[in-house]
């Protein structure tokens, strides 16, 4: 019996401790935001035009591009993996829509051409996105293929693709004819409502959702669950193959609507759209404070980490920073962010035990 | 032979009722290696039974082989008399047998509510009972892991299940794992296995990290479970503890069952000699 109490005073004492490191792991939880209004205060003083309305637009519809991905890599990293396939799929799947919009979809076996309304293009390329984060998911969960090999795999195999679709060339001046009945493709990238662009609004609805899929649905839980402890997720039932593949399909959905939005923008599809973009997503995710091995990390903070980036890089081209030294700077500030994130860790286990 | 004298021993009180889990003559060989041979086991309702022998006896495969891991060579499975084929642990949750593993099968960054819920989350749409009971199928569970969850439902079933059991020591249910201490943990995953409304919950080496007050704590609750008519299987190496919270003893040693002994009519000096010297009916690698 006293040794019960015993234990309960330990117990007591240890809640104690945890509350007072509260408001220090708070800081650090929110480091990603405090540095993103720092870089915001900094270039708003030292730059007149990076307030601009009009810079502040450009610079989120940069940003969305980016947070896209990022949304679709935080579930795979969440969930213990890496998709290093984006870059490529955004480009394969400008090029399908380019494709299907210029060309139509060649039925030789029935010596037919058929062109879509622009909705039904944007649809088949979104299931494209999709099918080739199934087929990722798929070897890596039925195979036992490590995720980074996979995708790496997708990389060359989806960008052979998007090459070989139009011989390396790109497919120009996406506007339809509208004899074809497929004109309205551009808007998505240049139209605007309440005078911001689609592609801002997208981002928006896109995090939204994300946000409430992680945190308010089973399939959200379970995501988290694998990246913590994929054994204890399997052992208590998860379907753990089932739930790494969706991750994998929604990345690959992500990347999609990506290439969509690129290719809509440009008003062409080129195939070497999107090249090291999988490595801007990889570098919002960690700056946003999710752990590469898994487990751990949110959605607001991958697109925070995608605003950081977007900032500072916005904000060195206004004040003509050299692109080299652009380059150098983003690349320090990445290893500076995981540095601080071990240190969080190490704080957070000493609150603990 | 030694078989008799228990039923004999064991006539007139809970035995001869019908056993929750039993196994026939079951089998198990890994290639060269007779890890269980022809075993007979039996779990009652309302009694803690422990397992034990020295590395190598087969406790592991006979318990790994009960929750469906991989199956038997030879030899039946009966749950409450019937025969049953257990393929898969979600099998054998289904059933109502439920495995706490050594190392716990905890997601240290969940809370305490989620890990006691995962893979059975509650939505929206299932009333408490068709989470339990119905398996979903295909796209519908999928749709259903896409509904939000109830989390309020969910956290008053956690706390509500963990004072049943008497685990008081937790100062919030919404605490990730990893903040939790050794007994909180076991605690945790003992409770987990209780929330399914299962029969027979196995416990495997439930107190090998422990300290001492975490220990009473854990054995206690083992107690407990037995108190709700629950068939409770304990694997551990520690004789003093199986003697405090057992209410039968059986022995394993090199695949074969040596005996089982009622705990207030032995000792441990002759549990040990059963462990490390038992009467074996074939000696390994010398049968036909």
């Amino acid at each position: 019996m006293t040794s019960d109490i015993a234990a309960q005073r330990a117990d007591h004492k240890q809640d104690g401790l945890h509350q007072r490191a509260t408001l220090k792991t708070l800081l650090f939880q929110l480091r990603a935001f405090i540095v993103l209004i720092l870089l915001f205060a900094f270039f708003s003083v030292y730059s007149d035009s990076f307030l601009q309305p009009g810079n502040l637009i450009i610079l989120t519809k940069q940003v969305a591009i980016n947070a896209l991905l990022g949304i679709g890599m935080t579930f795979v990293i969440l969930a213990g993996g890496i998709d290093l396939s984006v870059g490529s799929i955004v480009g394969l799947c400008g090029m399908i829509a380019g494709g299907l919009i210029n060309e139509g979809l060649v039925l030789p076996m029935f010596g037919v051409v058929v062109y879509f309304n622009v909705w039904i293009v944007m649809l088949i390329t979104l299931v494209v996105g999709m099918i080739i984060g199934f087929a990722n998911g798929i070897i890596i969960t039925r195979f036992n293929v490590a995720p980074f090999i996979v995708t790496l795999g997708m990389l060359y195999v989806a960008r052979g693709l998007a090459l070989l679709r139009n011989n390396g060339a790109t497919f120009p001046n996406l506007v339809g004819d509208p004899a074809l009945a497929n004109t309205g493709f551009p808007t998505l990238g240049t139209g605007t409502f309440i005078g911001l662009p689609f592609s801002i609004w997208i981002m928006v609805a896109v995090g939204l959702l994300a946000v409430f899929l992680t945190l308010k649905t089973p399939f959200g839980r379970q995501v988290y669950a694998i990246g913590g402890n994929e054994r204890a997720a399997l052992l208590s039932g998860v379907r753990v193959k089932n739930v790494k593949t969706i991750t994998y399909v929604i990345s690959g959905l992500c990347s999609a609507l990506v290439g969509l939005i690129i290719t809509s923008q440009l008003v062409s599809s080129h195939p070497a759209t999107g090249t090291s973009f999988e490595l801007n997503a990889i570098a919002a995710v960690v700056l946003g404070g999710t752990s590469l091995v898994g487990g751990r990390g949110t959605i607001g903070g991958t697109i925070i980490g995608a605003f950081v980036i977007g900032v500072l890089n916005n904000g060195m081209i206004i004040e003509g920073v050299s692109s080299f030294w652009q380059t150098v700077i983003t690349g320090v500030v990445i290893i500076v962010a995981v540095i601080i994130d071990q240190i969080q860790q190490k704080l957070q286990e000493r609150s603990v035990s | 032979m030694s078989e008799k004298t228990l039923s004999e021993r064991t006539s007139n009180n809970a035995y001869n009722s019908q056993p929750l889990l039993e196994t026939r003559g079951v089998s198990k060989r890994f290639g060269a290696v007779q890890a269980l041979m022809r075993v007979d086991f039996e779990v009652y309702p309302g009694e803690v039974i422990a397992l034990v022998g020295d590395n190598g006896a087969g406790k592991s495969t006979l318990i790994k082989g009960i929750a469906g891991i991989y199956g038997f060579d030879e030899g039946e499975v009966l749950f409450e008399g019937k025969r049953v084929h257990i393929h898969s642990p979600r099998e054998a949750s289904a059933l109502g047998i439920e495995v706490v593993y050594q190392d716990l099968a905890l997601a240290d960054n969940l809370d305490v509510v989620s890990n006691m819920f995962l893979g059975r989350e509650w939505t929206e749409d299932t009333s408490i009972g068709a989470s339990l009971n119905a398996r979903r199928r295909g796209l519908a569970r999928i749709f259903r892991n896409l509904l939000p969850m109830r989390e309020v439902s969910m956290e008053k079933q956690a706390v509500s299940t963990l004072n049943e059991l008497a685990v008081t020591t937790l100062g919030s249910v919404r605490l990730p794992v990893a903040s939790l201490s050794g007994g909180q943990r076991q605690s945790i995953a003992i409770a987990k296995a209780v929330l399914w409304n299962s029969r027979v919950v196995i416990l495997d080496e439930p107190t090998a990290a422990l300290g001492v007050a975490q220990t009473r704590q854990v054995l206690n609750l083992v107690r407990r479970l037995a108190e709700k008519d629950l068939g409770v299987v304990v694997i551990s190496h520690n004789l003093h503890d199986i003697f405090e919270v057992a209410d039968r003893i059986t022995v394993l040693r090199l695949g074969q069952k040596v005996q089982t002994y009622l705990t207030q009519e032995t000792n441990q000096a002759e549990v040990v000699h059963a462990i490390t010297a038992g009467q074996l009916n074939a000696i390994p690698g010398m049968e036909q």
